[in-house]
């Protein structure tokens, strides 16, 4: 933030300084703490348990996942906006996960208190593309859709523009972690391969029938 | 100084309205409208300006901030006739002003001599209306350099041995290389064939209000900011207004031209966005409204008069139907090509455009480019080798290792006219208007069938020579899904086999034009965006010259 502030002209950081800073410490704050803005639809629990599924759709690794991203907040918001249709399926959905939670491993809490493993195997379990995911479970779901859609909604809320003001993507983290370079307008050489390029050269084969 | 710009009363008579406002509606509304004739240009869609478009996918793609909407406009599909056709979204097309042209690829080939005179040359071909055009590629070939010049286009002119010929060079160089361009260009002259620079209509060099390309990587489906791909939108609207005798009026759904008594065509009847009914009146009517939505246009305006729908004694209003075939190969490399950074295609070969159907056991041709369409949600969505796990460590991990590594091989290829292929009026299914929703009757041809998986082990062999450390193709199927959208309202001398005339009359009614892509005869080899607009251009002068001389 104060690296870009370096390139505005000195009346309009004066002016703007209070907003500037109070954004950056916002943007800390977000990064830092769980759970600190207001979400328009879920609960803290819930919103708690939705990003605990998220962060095993894109996991945490060597680099940041959807946890890092912001994929709930995007999730939040999108079912007040685009998904507003999948409020009931991620309520019945959120059930059907915590009912699985207590067959599976009945001393765990909830999903998020689960170990990384337990929580595979527990959505494992939702997984229709998956052979176990298709065997006969003790409790039909009440929402069979749940995971493909929060599936769905994950690789959305990781991989969408993030200037879009969807939430999702937070500071391009799931463009970067895939190797995309946040950005609007880019130069070549795009790439390796036509980093040495010698430009066009017409074929010899082919210069005598032209 | 800018002429202000008009607005007409739907009561004015005025000389043109325009159906339409996309790759020809645009040009017939520059080129009419700059020759002092009064044209109104009734869209569909609304009118949005480069500032409104965006790089959100959700937006874009799953809610058609661009284009058709299957809730408010539904299609059916079925195979053949004999089957009843099922809802489910069989096309999409660019609604708004622009239309198509906004969001388009922008691969820009001209057609080729054979394009024209391929029956001629084959013989009949067993269950294909298969005909010649009633022109040439020589009268085209004005207007194709008019095209490249006015909308504008970069490209590299006489760079592959099998282009047609031209008058002029292109106005431009071509875009900057990409890394796929470069792995086809060396793989492809390795197998002995000849690559070269794609032609594209997007600036490579700034025009007057409109920027070169910036390389920003949301190209295919997307509307262009900077204004730098030449769709109508930012190429021929502009210029239109600036006459001061073009009005655009957007959100104006047309859903019938009425005639009178004589078998006139006296005006269009639409809807405005209030959903109020209004007739613009005028002494000819022109429908550019796409392969799609003109036949349907058509089939709705039948009368006692017309009782099978306008300018349709031949019955070939929304038949003849062709796609462009062709098929999807993907290839992953060792290292980073970041093709995600700029338009689609840099490199395209045209080796196989011409076949010799006795060798080859089909009629028909194509050309293969390289490409990356592909933006990051939908990439995750659909690009990664069958077989990658859907979600969790494995998932991410190909997912990230792909991405930039990733390009596509893409055939493009004949659609061979079959009449049972079409648009029609569902009996049962209507849209958010009340109106017929349009009704798609597909099946491929059996020769593009083998054409296009021909064409896909040559993409293979490609990738292979390139060096590709993974490859895998969409498997060849008949298609159910349409973008080009072309032959449903076909030119011919003969009004038993064609629908207009070489100036793109109705044969049945004189004061009543269609250009767009259902002018088509054939289907070319795919990329019909460049030849629809040439045959705008060619279209605007000959019905600008019958206008002067009082023969509409």
């Amino acid at each position: 933030m104060a690296q870009g502030a370096a390139y505005l002209s000195a009346a309009w950081v004066g002016l703007h300084w209070p907003a500037v800073l109070s954004a950056a410490d916002h943007a800390r704050h977000a990064a830092s703490s769980a759970f600190p803005m207001k979400f328009e639809y879920f609960t803290p629990e819930e919103a708690k348990e939705v990003e605990a599924i998220t962060a095993r759709v894109i996991p945490t690794d060597d680099t940041p996942g959807a946890r890092e991203a912001g994929v709930v907040y995007f999730i939040d918001k999108g079912l007040v906006t685009f998904a507003k249709r999948n409020q009931k399926l991620y309520r019945d959905g959120l059930a059907d996960v915590q009912s699985r939670v207590k067959e599976m491993y009945s001393k765990v809490e909830n999903f998020s208190a689960a170990t990384a493993d337990e929580q595979d195997a527990i959505l494992t379990s939702f997984d229709h593309s998956h052979p176990s995911g298709q065997r006969p479970f003790r409790s039909p779901a009440k929402a069979p859709d749940f995971f493909e859609t929060i599936r769905q909604h994950t690789i959305l809320g990781f991989l969408i523009d993030p200037d879009s003001g969807r939430e999702g993507n937070r500071d391009a983290i799931g463009w970067k972690a895939i190797g995309r370079e946040p950005g609007h307008t880019f130069q070549p050489p795009f790439g390796f391969y036509d980093k040495n390029y010698p430009g066009w050269q017409p074929d010899p084969r082919t210069t005598d029938k032209q | 100084m800018t002429a202000e710009t008009p607005k007409y009363k739907t009561s004015d008579e005025v000389d043109f309205v325009i159906v339409g406002s996309g790759a020809a509606g645009g040009i017939l509304a520059k080129e009419l409208s700059s020759s002092g004739l009064r044209v109104v240009v009734l869209e569909q869609g609304p009118y949005l300006t480069p500032d409104q478009f965006t790089h959100d996918e959700i937006k874009v793609l799953n809610e058609d901030f661009l284009t058709n909407h299957p809730e408010l406009q539904p299609n059916t599909f079925r195979k053949t006739p004999q089957d009843k056709a099922k809802k489910q979204r069989a096309l999409i097309y660019g609604r708004l002003v622009g239309g198509t042209s906004v969001h388009f690829t922008a691969n820009f080939w001209r057609f080729h001599e054979i394009d024209f005179i391929e029956r001629s040359k084959v013989g009949p071909v067993p269950g294909s209306t298969f005909s010649d055009w009633p022109i040439r590629y020589a009268d085209l070939e004005p207007y194709y350099t008019k095209v490249e010049w006015e909308v504008g286009v970069s490209g590299l002119a006489n760079a592959s041995p099998f282009d047609p010929p031209r008058s002029k060079p292109y106005p431009m160089p071509p875009l900057p290389v990409k890394s796929s361009g470069v792995i086809f260009e060396r793989a492809a002259r390795k197998l002995g064939w000849h690559p070269f620079p794609a032609p594209m209509a997007i600036l490579s060099e700034p025009r007057p209000g409109r920027s070169a390309c910036v390389n920003c990587g949301f190209c295919m489906l997307f509307g262009c900011e900077v204004s730098a791909k030449s769709s109508s939108l930012a190429s021929m609207i502009p210029l239109a207004e600036r006459t001061g005798l073009c009005e655009i009026r957007p959100n104006s759904y047309v859903h019938r031209i009425e005639t009178d008594a004589n078998g006139r065509a006296t005006g269009a009847v639409y809807f405005d966005k209030q959903r109020n009914v209004h007739m613009q009146k005028a002494k000819a009517v022109i429908v550019c409204a796409n392969g799609a939505e003109t036949p349907r246009l058509l089939l709705l305006s039948a009368s006692h008069q017309f009782p099978n729908g306008l300018a349709n004694s031949s019955g070939y209003v929304g038949k003849n139907l062709m796609l462009n075939s062709g098929g999807i190969s993907f290839g992953v490399f060792d290292e980073p090509l970041n093709d995600y950074k700029g338009y689609a295609v840099s490199r395209v070969l045209h080796d196989f455009y011409e076949l010799d159907p006795n060798k080859m056991g089909f009629v028909g041709g194509g050309g293969l480019d390289a490409r990356f369409d592909i933006t990051p949600v939908a990439f995750a969505s659909a690009a990664l080798p069958p077989g990658t796990p859907l979600w969790g460590k494995d998932f991410k991990r190909t997912l990230a290792h792909n991405f930039p590594r990733t390009t596509e091989i893409f055939a493009h290829a004949t659609s061979l006219p079959v009449e049972d292929n079409s648009f029609s009026l569902d009996p049962d299914v209507k849209d958010a208007w009340g109106l017929p929703a349009l009704r798609m009757t597909y099946k491929d041809h059996p020769d593009d069938i083998k054409l296009s998986k021909w064409l896909v082990e040559r993409s293979r062999e490609l990738l292979d020579a390139a060096g590709a450390k993974q490859k895998w193709s969409f498997p060849v199927q008949e298609q159910q899904f349409a973008v080009h959208l072309l032959g449903t309202c076909r030119m011919g001398n003969d009004p038993k086999t064609s629908v207009i005339n070489p100036d793109h009359r109705t044969h049945d009614v004189k004061n009543l034009f269609l250009c767009d892509g259902s002018s088509f005869v054939t289907s070319g080899r795919g990329q019909p965006t460049c030849t629809i607009e040439a045959l705008a251009f060619r279209a605007s002068d000959r019905i600008r010259d019958l206008a002067k001389r009082g023969e509409i």
